[in-house]
């Protein structure tokens, strides 16, 4: 086994020791198809507990998108979003000549899986803040490709903004129904529908 | 039959406690057979059901007899290290279904991090006295002072008490069953596991006829809104119930029959009422099941719902058996 594979099994198992990392797929199978998972942010840990949620063979396919800026910053950053977690870097700063979701593009293009964050930044409050455009230009330009909406439960209790030690509290991933872009659905209904598919299945997962 | 007894006595420790794992093990295959017959003869929909429960059930009777035994073979370091973590799933599970807020953060980290392992490095260390005092004593102590210094007010006592509470029934309680491993009665070394089994066995066995009965013989509920099924007949059955196999079971214990008969009494009594109190604390949290029949929700499992029990009896039934025989 590869130094990333070990890696990446050991943070695997540290993430369920301390969370369970339950995924709970409601509307949807865990199948290799290509998709484009879309949840609610609230930690760091978001990303990995999706990541644990998934079929190991699904891993290595499905990419997290990481700040540019923020993870090749150090060389270690740099080697696991690289090698453990096969990331699609984008640049925070706007630059005129470049769309800041080529990269994106190019993954899907590509044939990988996605997993964004819509919200843009992390919210420690209750419900997702509105979501960034990105989710409707993706999903007009690759229209095969499967939305699926995931809600992640609990992180926030993990760890909370400004502390370094995980406390051990059980998460979960709940997956919904994928989703489609309707023909003639303007920016803002499709982005609110969406956002709207990642608060329902809130319910689903039992928290109030 | 006596001579039999007297022959088993002659032999020596992992003997006898191989020929009571084979017992053990053997009754588990006879009952894993009995479910599969019932799921085979089963043809309407309540008796697939039932036997789809009984084999349920029946997985984690062996998964927790299979670790036990692997605990013993692979001595006292191994099982203490397999109780802590029943210990830390338990108390996580039952954080996860408290709702702290942000400001608990540094005391749950000390619960953990810091409480769990010195807990069961003290039962390691046979340091049985600070054993007994660390959490009611020093941690019950150092807990709130921690909660008061991240400066949130809100809730104060309330939030202090779930951490405390979960600190002594899922590390305080559970810690003394493996502290039972290292009592050293006279004549009976190295038979530290008997005591574990048959506080586990006395303590299960009781829970299991209690749920029979009340679920054949409806007696009346003493507290309906705590729980349905919690009623004074029902319980005391159980209670004589468990203490009778207790009193059975004498031989594998340094107790004599009648010893035995009251150790398990004890034990029982204190499983039932302790169990009767989760109820209580499991409404409270607006649950019905800490891991909700699998469909759940915060992807807790349910182990307080097996370990509940236990976790209330073990430490009675350690302290009665150090006072009683001054160990």
């Amino acid at each position: 086994m590869s130094l990333p594979d070990t890696a990446g099994l050991l943070l695997s198992s540290v993430a369920r020791l301390v969370t369970g990392a339950q995924g709970h797929w409601y509307g949807c199978v865990p199948k290799a198809e290509q998709r484009i998972y879309f949840a609610n942010h609230q930690s760091h840990l978001d990303w990995v507990l999706i990541w644990c949620a998934l079929p190991r063979e699904l891993r290595s396919r499905t990419r997290p998108i990481a700040a540019k800026d923020y993870w090749t910053a150090t060389p270690f950053k740099h080697w696991i979003t690289r090698e453990v977690f096969n990331a699609v870097y984008v640049n925070r700063q706007r630059t005129d000549d470049q769309d800041p979701l080529e990269p994106l593009v190019d993954a899907l293009r590509h044939g990988d899986s996605l997993v964004i964050f819509p919200e843009g930044t992390r919210s420690s409050l209750g419900d997702p803040q509105p979501f960034k455009s990105g989710l409707y230009h993706l999903a007009k330009q690759f229209p095969e490709v499967q939305l699926i909406p995931a809600w992640i439960d609990n992180v926030q209790r993990v760890m909370p903004k400004g502390e370094v030690v995980p406390v051990p509290i059980l998460c979960s991933v709940t997956f919904g129904a994928p989703m489609q872009l309707l023909p003639d659905e303007d920016k803002r209904t499709f982005l609110e529908r969406a956002r709207e598919a990642v608060t329902s299945l809130r319910k689903l997962s039992g928290s109030a | 039959m006596g001579d039999v007894l007297k022959q088993l006595r002659g032999w020596t420790a992992s003997e006898q406690i191989g020929l009571l794992f084979i017992i053990v093990f053997g009754l588990l295959g006879i009952a894993t057979m009995i479910g599969v017959a019932m799921s085979v003869r089963a043809e309407d929909e309540a008796r697939t059901l039932r036997a789809e429960r009984f084999k349920r059930q029946l997985r984690t009777t062996w998964v927790m007899v299979t670790v036990f035994w692997i605990a013993w073979i692979a001595g006292t370091f191994v099982s203490l290290l397999l109780f802590g973590l029943v210990s830390f799933f338990a108390l996580r599970e039952f954080i996860t279904l408290s709702h702290t807020r942000r400001g608990d953060h540094r005391s749950l980290i000390l619960a953990f991090f810091v409480v769990l392992p010195v807990q069961y490095s003290l039962v390691g260390a046979r340091y049985f006295d600070l054993f007994s005092v660390f959490i009611p004593v020093y941690v019950f102590f150092a807990i709130p002072v921690i909660s008061a210094v991240a400066n949130d007010p809100e809730r104060f006592l309330e939030r202090n008490a779930k951490i405390q509470w979960g600190i002594m029934v899922c590390v305080y309680g559970l810690s003394h069953a493996p502290a039972l491993l290292r009592l050293d009665f006279r004549g009976y070394e190295e038979r530290g596991a008997f005591l574990v089994f048959f506080l586990v066995f006395v303590v299960q066995s009781c829970m299991l006829l209690q749920d029979y009965v009340g679920r054949h013989y409806p007696f009346k509920p003493v507290a309906p809104r705590i729980s349905s099924s919690f009623s004074w007949g029902a319980a005391a059955i159980g209670v004589f119930g468990g203490a009778l196999i207790g009193a059975l079971l004498y031989w594998i214990t340094p107790f004599k029959a009648g010893q035995a008969l009251g150790m398990a009494l004890i034990a029982c009594a204190a499983g039932t009422l302790g169990d009767f109190v989760m109820k209580a604390l499991k409404k409270d949290a607006g649950v019905h099941y800490w891991g909700n029949e699998g469909r759940l929700v915060t992807g807790a499992v349910g182990l307080l719902d097996r370990v509940a029990a236990i976790s209330f009896a073990a430490p009675v039934f350690f302290h009665s058996v150090r006072w009683y025989f001054r160990l």
